[in-house]
């Protein structure tokens, strides 16, 4: 790791946290202001999509989290990784406090950190070549550049299920879950510690949904991973995550080891969540139907 | 069976495109009885919207072949004249969108668009008539203060209420047959149960026909009597509903329902996946579409197997692969559980 900046207060941190956490979450608000007005925007309500939420990840462990829209789940994310400025709370990264850094400070933790997004389509330049969108964080991070770049970039590309006669192709050429595969050699070329996955499979067809999350369960176990990994779908949640968070209004409403929270919720949303996932065997759905309607 | 609300017959939808020509549907036929759900399933490319488009007349443009038969109540629509079909969309048959955001004009008033379309197929509703079924029907489909909202621009409505809201347009006419293209895929489960719920409703009280597309097979569960399996423009499968889940017959549906992951049940350590893409409509394998991806492939998956009945005691279950059924019952038992191969 190569963190810069003062290390003076980190010592007293070292002592007072536990070392198995990597991201610590609390009390975190995130508002937007909603404003009014022709020529001078007056400030007349919040949005309070994250309204002060906490909680931990440990090294290597995925956590999931789980909303529906408009619950927050996004922008919760996008405000751990300081992709927008939190409004208040404290985001510790390996017991760093990384709240409220200036991009510049950000800026070497930036490795550690990376993101997947939900639309393979739209999130890959589609006027650069594949082993460009891949290696452009090697680049700009100096890590390699010339040959070794090339060859960097052509182990990432083996490494996510794609060849190396991809590196000078463009994305239209490739399917959905191909893109997808490159969104994430992408999030891991820097080696990161943690990856926020918002939606990764979601896009995609059936068939290519399984396919990408054994990709990712794979890449945890060989290079160490901890995940976040955001979805609304909450079968690919509780099959993915070692604990969840479900996120309600922009609060967590309940949170714990995952099939605890699937098998024995103990919040009335999440409750109402689990009712509504439709259960893919038809005698099943007939007896539940029966259930909730007794007529 | 009751008598068929809708035949289709050998439908055939192809494009010509620049790099050559595309079948999109190739050869698909089924039956639509009054009151019945009938499931269309596949993954992108699979023709399934295409099928459903080509009903209503909606893939016509120069570019496009259409061959085969749709025939609804015995009217042939393939070959009906632009006007007629107009009449049938709407008053026949209604057709729902997958994202609500867009079926709406986002500059007129949602009442004001159900008026709208009522009134264009019915010449002898007065405005003040026509606004009152509108307001009925925002009702019968669940929306709180029919009379008042009726006046709401669709950017006013939540998406469950917007897609609810295009129900109630599809239904102003009482079609017999409604046509839902994933129309709960852009909506959060909460909502999407409710709408599944309302769908069932209509069917169980108006005896609604419904072919409902969708690439989810929880939603099917929950709401099909029969199930068509489309793969690269054919139908591979096709049969009741617990024929389908209890007794697939394609390799490829056993994938499907073996890479679901249920709340229900343990999981798995890994998630049982169908290899390989979708090939594209441009390059399709000879023989067999899915014989690329399938791990079950042997000498005669390069001849295309028919869509047939292969099982005596089910002569409306179809599908198109050579294996014997008593293979398949074995070979698609992977860990206890249907599913095309142990995950790797």
């Amino acid at each position: 790791m190569s963190v810069d900046g003062p290390k003076s207060d980190d010592i007293g941190d070292i002592q007072t946290h536990r070392p198995e956490l990597l991201l610590e979450v609390a009390d975190l608000v995130k508002h937007f202001p909603v404003k009014r007005g022709l020529v001078f925007d007056r400030e007349v309500d919040q949005v309070r999509a994250v309204d002060g939420v906490s909680f931990s990840v440990a090294r290597g462990e995925t956590l999931g989290l789980v909303g529906e829209s408009g619950s927050g789940k996004s922008t919760l994310a996008r405000t751990v990784l300081q992709l927008l400025e939190p409004s208040s709370g404290s985001v510790r990264f390996e017991g760093r406090e990384i709240a409220g850094l200036s991009r510049r400070a950000m800026r070497p933790l930036r490795r550690e950190m990376q993101m997947v997004f939900q639309d393979p389509y739209a999130s890959l330049n589609p006027r650069k070549r594949v082993g460009q969108i891949v290696g452009e964080p090697l680049l700009l991070q100096g890590v390699a550049r010339g040959a070794a770049l090339r060859r960097e970039v052509q182990e990432l590309l083996a490494r996510v299920g794609l060849a190396a006669e991809h590196y000078d192709r463009f994305p239209h050429e490739f399917s959905g879950g191909q893109r997808q595969r490159i969104g994430i050699a992408r999030a891991i070329a820097l080696r990161p510690k943690l990856i926020v996955a918002d939606e990764p499979v979601s896009a995609l067809d059936v068939s290519i949904r399984a396919q990408i999350v054994n990709l990712l369960a794979d890449l945890q176990e060989e290079l160490e991973l901890t995940y976040i990994f955001v979805a609304h779908d909450i079968g690919i949640v509780r099959h993915v995550s070692d604990r969840i968070a479900v996120m309600h209004e922009g609060k967590i409403v309940e949170e714990g080891p995952a099939d605890q929270v699937c098998d024995q919720p103990r919040d009335a949303y999440t409750k109402q969540l689990l009712a509504a996932v439709p259960i893919p065997d038809p005698r099943e759905a007939r007896s539940r139907r029966r259930a909730v309607r007794p007529s | 069976m009751t008598e068929p609300l809708l035949c289709v017959r050998d439908l055939r939808v192809g494009f010509v495109t620049e790099t050559g020509r595309v079948q999109a549907a190739d050869g698909v036929s089924f039956d639509v009885a009054p009151g019945e759900v009938l499931a269309i399933v596949g993954e992108s490319g699979s023709g399934k919207s295409v099928t459903a488009q080509t009903i209503i007349g909606l893939t016509r443009s120069p570019n496009s072949r259409i061959a085969g038969s749709v025939r609804l109540r015995g009217a042939e629509l393939i070959d009906a004249g632009d006007d007629e079909l107009r009449k049938v969309r709407g008053e026949q048959i209604g057709m729902v969108f997958q994202d609500p955001m867009t079926s709406f004009n986002p500059v007129y008033r949602v009442g004001r668009q159900i008026v709208e379309a009522v009134r264009a197929h019915r010449r002898d509703i007065g405005n003040s008539e026509a606004r009152e079924i509108a307001v009925e029907m925002l009702d019968s489909v669940g929306i709180p203060d029919p009379a008042q909202r009726i006046d709401d621009y669709p950017h006013e409505f939540s998406g469950g209420m917007r897609q609810r809201a295009m129900i109630a347009m599809a239904l102003a006419l009482e079609p017999e047959l409604l046509i839902a293209d994933e129309p709960t895929t852009a909506l959060d489960v909460t909502v999407q149960a409710q709408i599944l719920a309302l769908l069932e409703r209509l069917n169980r009280e108006r005896g609604l026909a419904t072919i409902l597309i969708t690439h989810d097979l929880g939603v099917v569960a929950e709401v099909a009597d029969r199930v068509l399996v489309m793969y690269a423009g054919r139908v591979v499968e096709q049969g009741t509903l617990d024929e389908i889940f209890y007794d697939p017959q394609h390799p490829y549906t056993w994938g499907l329902l073996g890479s679901l992951t249920r709340i229900d049940r343990d999981r798995p350590e890994r998630l049982p996946q169908i290899s390989g893409a979708p090939p594209s409509l441009q390059s399709l394998p000879q023989g067999c579409p899915f014989r690329p991806r399938c791990p079950h492939e042997f000498d005669r998956c390069p001849e295309l197997p028919g869509l047939d009945a292969r099982l005596a005691e089910a002569p409306a279950h179809l599908d198109r692969c050579w294996l014997e059924p008593e293979e398949k019952r074995e070979l698609r038992q992977v860990e206890g559980q249907i599913g095309l191969e142990a995950p790797k």
